[in-house]
């Protein structure tokens, strides 16, 4: 068990360090470099080579790689070009909001996608099924940001029940004034977890049910709990890397939602680093919640060989 | 049976019903095709498809104002109003000729990059998958890397590196779907090739390229095809959103995201006029989920 872990976390390496290469390039990609940003182009030509110079960004790509890969190693993330702070701070800030959003967002799809796949599955081609896989195409087909805003129109505009806005005080919620903020968000975004877990466990479930060993299991007699423990189990490996795949999404891809609802995380860092064209902070942001994807995987493969001793080998 | 629902791939086994409808004479196509034609919301889906297709591509000859301008005087008009029936925009620009016109970006937007990615990826794949060995690493490793970045992140970073644009949002989408078009393409290849038909070609003596041609291409098609369908309905949802962000197409032309991004002040006088634009991305997402969903049920030879 613990060889397989190891073995999953060494191969997470080249994996980073081929993360950090697109990451490099895609800096290198950008039209123009920092000197074509922050030196005005009346300025001598003298004044942007010093400035290439002291910052190396005269060297030749490697070397480049090489120095940027090593201040990433030891934790610097780069400086703002916007506002001259360290990118490291504002990114960890933001990043906390983002989890604030993603983990009840994904408790709430998660349950619900499980409750209502497998529902779906035991009760196949009845009105319950059809109802309950219609909601899940639907949260699959929907885009999120549009019923952001039309939850926005209903509940903040129309009921004026609940904020449209932000995240209220900062911090984690604890308060009913904090909570309030994060309903409408957390909705939004359980809708595409919800809909992609429901279809994976409606079908995963069907395709366990024809297996031989449910009809042997119901035959000798067994609880139908205890064989709804057999199914699920059976089910879960590959429910699970889904559900990694889509904490990944939630973490990295809220910028949508965030936008909508002016949240103060990752995704809206990354919405306001684009338009300002900071690329330090956005190359930072893209490269620290690429890192958390990989590690959330290596942590979904090893959770997956702990239920299915045959995914060691 | 080897299936595995959740990568997309199709088991390659026949079962009772299908080998009775093959020694009736048909094809595998045409049960397809005969098991499609039973199928009502496939039907459906489809023919709403089509005339979200016919109506933009035929867009000059329903709409009787141009998209792109307006007049102070009839901004934000409500939905059935004389001459404007769909309303008119923030700028007081025809909706219903926003929308059939905005129909033809966001399509582009969501249908080209899922094509591309199926070309680029598909070919990848059944690359890797049917050669093996040191290709076949080299390739599913670097996609690996791709597979690390979230995907809307990646097509965020893209267009968000590269400046916004339509061509931007095309490339930004397309390096996106590649990763699980080459790694569907790489699984269904290699399950092909391990089966006895391909052996007995090999041993009778066909040639690589023939082989490929003949026997691995035609039957990886079909499961590859499907996945790539099923791409389309988050394609159209990604450009539209990249769109809505700013990163894809440009101010004043019409199309769907950006329409919902310059509406979004207007929630607040006129709800069902802003809400407009979201559910076309949604119609035509939807359907090219089901449609995807009723071409996988005919495929899938268990049913």
């Amino acid at each position: 068990m613990w060889v397989y872990a190891l073995r999953r976390l060494l191969y997470a390496i080249p994996i980073l360090l081929g993360v950090s290469l697109v990451v490099f390039s895609l800096i290198r990609l950008a039209p123009g470099d920092a000197a074509d940003l922050l030196i005005p182009p009346e300025a001598p030509k003298e004044v942007a080579a010093a400035f290439r110079a002291r910052f190396g960004l005269d060297q030749p790509l490697h070397v480049q790689y090489v120095k940027w890969l090593r201040q990433v190693l030891s934790g610097y993330l780069g400086v703002s070009v916007v506002s001259n702070r360290a990118v490291a701070g504002d990114l960890f800030n933001a990043l906390g909001n983002t989890v604030v959003l993603a983990v009840p967002a994904a408790l709430l799809g998660f349950t619900l996608g499980v409750g209502l796949g497998a529902l779906s599955a035991f009760n196949r081609g009845t009105n319950l099924d059809k109802v309950f896989s219609a909601t899940a195409i639907t949260g699959v087909s929907l885009p999120h940001y549009w019923m952001g805003i039309v939850l926005v129109a209903v509940f903040s505009v129309v009921l004026n029940a609940l904020p449209a806005q932000g995240m209220g005080p900062p911090g984690l919620p604890k308060t009913w004034e904090q909570l309030r903020h994060l309903i409408l968000p957390v909705v939004t975004l359980s809708l595409i977890p919800m809909g992609v877990v429901s279809r994976l466990v409606r079908a995963s479930v069907l395709e366990i049910l024809s297996h031989e060993f449910v009809g042997a299991l119901q035959a000798k007699g067994l609880w139908r709990r205890r064989v709804l423990f057999h199914i699920m189990k059976n089910a879960a490996p590959s429910v699970l890397a889904v559900m990694g795949l889509q904490f990944g999404y939630l973490l990295g891809g809220s910028i949508l939602v965030e936008t909508v609802y002016n949240w103060p995380g990752s995704g809206g860092l990354m919405n306001l680093a684009i338009f300002r064209r900071d690329v330090p902070t956005l190359s930072a942001t893209i490269l620290v919640i690429a890192a958390i994807f990989v590690l959330i995987n290596v942590l979904v493969d090893v959770l997956q060989a702990v239920i299915d001793p045959r995914i060691r080998r | 049976m080897a299936t595995t629902p959740a990568d997309g791939a199709l088991p390659l086994l026949l079962p009772d019903e299908a080998l009775a409808r093959a020694r009736a004479g048909n094809s595998y196509w045409k049960n397809v095709w005969e098991r499609l034609r039973e199928d009502k919301v496939t039907i459906a889906v489809t023919l709403v498809l089509l005339a979200i297709i016919l109506l933009a591509v035929f867009a000059p000859l329903v709409v009787w104002h141009d998209p792109l301008v307006g007049s102070a005087f009839t901004r934000l008009k409500p939905i059935g109003t004389e001459r404007h029936w769909l309303g008119t925009d923030e700028v007081g620009r025809d909706l219903w000729a926003r929308m059939v016109y905005g129909g033809r970006l966001s399509l582009l937007c969501g249908v080209l990059p899922v094509f591309l990615a199926l070309l680029a990826g598909g070919s990848l794949g059944i690359l890797a998958g049917f050669t093996g060995g040191f290709l076949n690493s080299a390739i599913m490793r670097s996609m690996d890397v791709l597979y690390a970045f979230p995907s809307i992140l990646l097509a965020i970073a893209i267009c968000g590196i590269l400046g916004s644009g339509l061509g931007n949002t095309i490339l930004a989408l397309t390096v996106t779907f590649i990763p699980p078009m080459v790694r569907i393409s790489e699984s269904v290849t290699a399950q092909v090739r391990s089966l006895d038909f391909v052996e007995a070609a090999r041993a009778s003596g066909s040639r690589t390229l023939p082989l490929l041609r003949y026997h691995v291409l035609n039957n990886v098609l079909g499961p590859i095809l499907v996945f790539a369908a099923s791409l389309i309905s988050i394609s159209m949802i990604l450009a539209a959103g990249l769109s809505f962000l700013g990163l894809g197409a440009t101010p004043p032309h019409p199309e769907w995201g950006l329409m919902l991004n310059n509406l979004r002040p207007a929630i607040w006088v006129a709800p069902m006029t802003a809400a407009l634009p979201g559910v076309m991305i949604f119609l035509t997402s939807m359907s090219f989920n089901l449609m995807s969903d009723g071409l996988r049920q005919a495929m899938d030879v268990r049913l």
